[in-house]
């Protein structure tokens, strides 16, 4: 079966003034369909720049982008961001709610975004499955971390996505509740979807089908 | 979810920067809205001003036009008609009119359309000898005034004496002892007096006036007169030389007189009366003109100045705005929205700025400039609601333009990076 997600030889580097900064050095990452593959590396080591590259939202200077057999960066904008709708869904540490929508309008937000209209029956079943439907009317200020991040992750599913990318999504949380948000996570997996999370803790990490190391030479290392 | 709820619901999350742009707005379209209902006004009161002051003229012009009417009735006709060969100079010192014309010139003028003169009443006159009385009189003969073929009928200066009457003067009245009714002989004809004329200082307190015909026969000038009185119409530009020029055109030869200084001083009056209505209309026309531009000067200064500053402060409002949704712009790109929707987010926000704006500016402007002056309908002026709402959109649009765009260009990466 084919990859969901290639990154081919893929490096990002910046510059400052006269300064080059290499924020990513060519990395080659594959994620198969059904997996759970974290990235783990120390802050400044490249994770959210390789999240932002994978999810089409960073051209890299070089190498290919593939999700689910198509290449990213050779499309154009509006395409890709049609594409990255349908097939890409997102989950931040920062959670990045909509704060004058309610939980169900955050879940349903991606239908505004992509100019498409869902059913509100299918954010309620999403808001359901969260443990979110006594949470419907509230808005994210009113919400605690957990519920935050739940909110968030079935805002990520609401067009079932191929595969969903997740940046430190347990970083504000409390043990119980990044219990929580990774189960949701594997329970995703476990019905054929992907997962591509990075983060600093091991810990988290280990919850992962498999774990990538982003050094600080941004060398990408593997271990099953 | 659409993007117009999104807008919605943001607008009602974020009041005071809705309401901050929203008051820029409406300042600006209660300027705008002001500054063209003053304007508006300005003119409705000056239609009913120069209306109220036109019907005033008109008034007063028709009053001067009966007492004209009264004054000549009283004193008669102001225009002599004489024969080609008649010596001017003997008129003027005998009052004596020695040439005769045919009678049919009065006729022949009737029937041309000469709008110069009116009231066309042939006379023939002499200064005689009364025989029965062995006194000078003036006898006059005259058939009243000959009916214009193509003008309304107008009530007569002069009317007719009936044959086998006579109008007596009034000093010939008071030495003969002569009353209406008295029986007189004359050229050995009788006349029964119809009335006594009022004494008038002139030759008229010597006069007998009788039916034309048996003047002519008296005096033996059967279908002669030796002279037509008439009206001149006192028409606008209507001066002696065009009379003549009208007259000569029908008959030639023959020459017209001007007489009377008072119906003439007081025509003058009158000519001079409506002149300075006239001139007093016309200044306060220019004086409201002159007002009215000094208003459009002062709109022409403050309406772009507040249109400009209104626009700064729209643009700042939404500036903040889209720095302050930095993170919701990040995840919307991230989500899948494409530059225009993002765009779309703010210039909708925009539209409802301006179209809110638009109505309460519209409102309050009208209100203002309704209190400067006396309550009118203009308040549901169409054409002034166009303008007023076309300019709130533009402003709102053109003012968030920037921002939008900017707020468009957005890197998402960027954005969700540095979150």
């Amino acid at each position: 079966m084919s990859n969901v997600l290639v990154l081919e030889n893929v490096s990002k580097t910046y510059l400052k003034g006269d300064l080059r900064i290499t924020a990513l050095a060519p990395i080659h990452l594959t994620v198969a369909p059904g997996e759970f593959v974290a990235v783990q590396g120390p802050s400044g080591s490249g994770k959210t720049t390789c999240l932002l590259i994978a999810g089409g939202l960073l051209r890299p200077d070089n190498g290919r982008v593939l999700v689910n057999g198509h290449e990213l960066y050779t499309m154009p904008r509006n395409q890709l961001a049609a594409f990255r709708a349908a097939n890409i869904g997102f989950v931040f540490q920062q959670y990045h709610l909509i704060p004058y929508l309610t939980v169900l309008e955050n879940i349903l937000a991606p239908d505004a975004a992509w100019g498409r209209k869902n059913d509100p029956s299918r954010g309620k079943a999403l808001a359901k499955q969260f443990g979110l439907d006594h949470r419907l009317d509230h808005t994210p200020a009113e919400l605690s971390s957990g519920e935050k991040q739940r909110t968030a992750l079935a805002r990520a599913l609401l067009f079932n996505p191929k595969i969903i990318l997740a940046d430190e999504v347990t970083g504000n949380l409390d043990q119980e509740n990044a219990r929580i948000v990774l189960g949701y996570l594997k329970e995703y997996v476990a019905t054929g979807g992907s997962v591509l999370m990075v983060t600093h803790d091991g810990n988290i990490a280990k919850q992962a089908d498999r774990i990538e190391y982003l050094v600080e030479s941004r060398e990408m290392l593997s271990r099953q | 979810m659409s993007v117009w709820q999104l807008v919605i619901k943001e607008i009602i999350r974020r009041k005071s920067n809705f309401v901050s742009g929203l008051v820029a707005v409406m300042l600006a379209v209660a300027v705008l809205a002001g500054s063209m209902t003053i304007l508006r006004l300005h003119d409705l009161r000056t239609e009913r001003i120069v209306n109220e002051k036109e019907r005033e003229t008109r008034e007063r012009m028709a009053q001067l036009q009966d007492d004209y009417r009264k004054i000549m009735k009283n004193l008669g006709v102001n225009l002599l008609i004489f024969p080609e060969n008649q010596k001017l100079a003997d008129f003027y010192a005998d009052d004596v009119v020695s040439s005769y014309m045919p009678e049919t010139y009065a006729t022949r003028l009737a029937e041309a359309k000469i709008v110069t003169i009116r009231h066309l009443l042939p006379i023939l006159q002499e200064k005689v000898e009364w025989p029965e009385r062995k006194r000078t009189i003036i006898l006059i003969g005259t058939r009243g005034e000959v009916p214009s073929l193509f003008r309304d009928p107008k009530e007569p200066i002069l009317v007719a004496v009936p044959k086998g009457h006579a109008v007596i003067g009034y000093e010939l009245a008071q030495s003969c002892g002569l009353k209406p009714g008295d029986r007189i002989k004359l050229f050995g004809r009788t006349f029964t007096i119809s009335s006594c004329n009022e004494e008038r200082g002139t030759k008229d307190d010597i006069t007998i006036w009788i039916d034309l015909a048996q003047a002519q026969e008296i005096l033996r000038k059967p279908g002669r007169i030796n002279a037509i009185m008439a009206l001149k119409c006192l028409c606008p530009g209507n001066e002696l030389a065009l009379v003549r020029r009208d007259v000569a055109a029908v008959l030639p030869g023959v020459q017209v007189i001007e007489q009377g200084t008072k119906v003439l001083t007081r025509a003058e009056a009158r000519e001079r009366a409506a002149r300075e209505a006239e001139e007093a209309l016309a200044a306060e026309i220019r004086n409201r003109q002159q007002l009215r531009e000094e208003h459009e000067r002062f709109s022409a200064i403050l309406v772009p100045l507040v249109l400009l500053i209104s626009a700064l402060w729209v643009g700042l409002v939404f500036y903040t705005n889209v720095r302050e949704r930095l993170s919701e712009i990040g995840i919307l790109r991230a989500l899948g929205a494409r530059s225009r929707t993002i765009l779309s987010l703010f210039l909708g926000k925009a539209v409802l700025m301006g179209l809110t704006g638009a109505v309460a500016g519209y409102f309050l402007g009208t209100i203002i400039g309704i209190s400067r002056g006396e309550p009118t309908l203009v308040i549901w002026d169409l054409q002034l609601i166009g303008w007023v709402s076309a300019t709130a959109l533009i402003l709102s649009l053109v003012a968030s333009w920037v921002p939008a765009y900017y707020a468009a260009q957005q890197d998402p990466a960027d954005i969700l990076r540095e979150e």
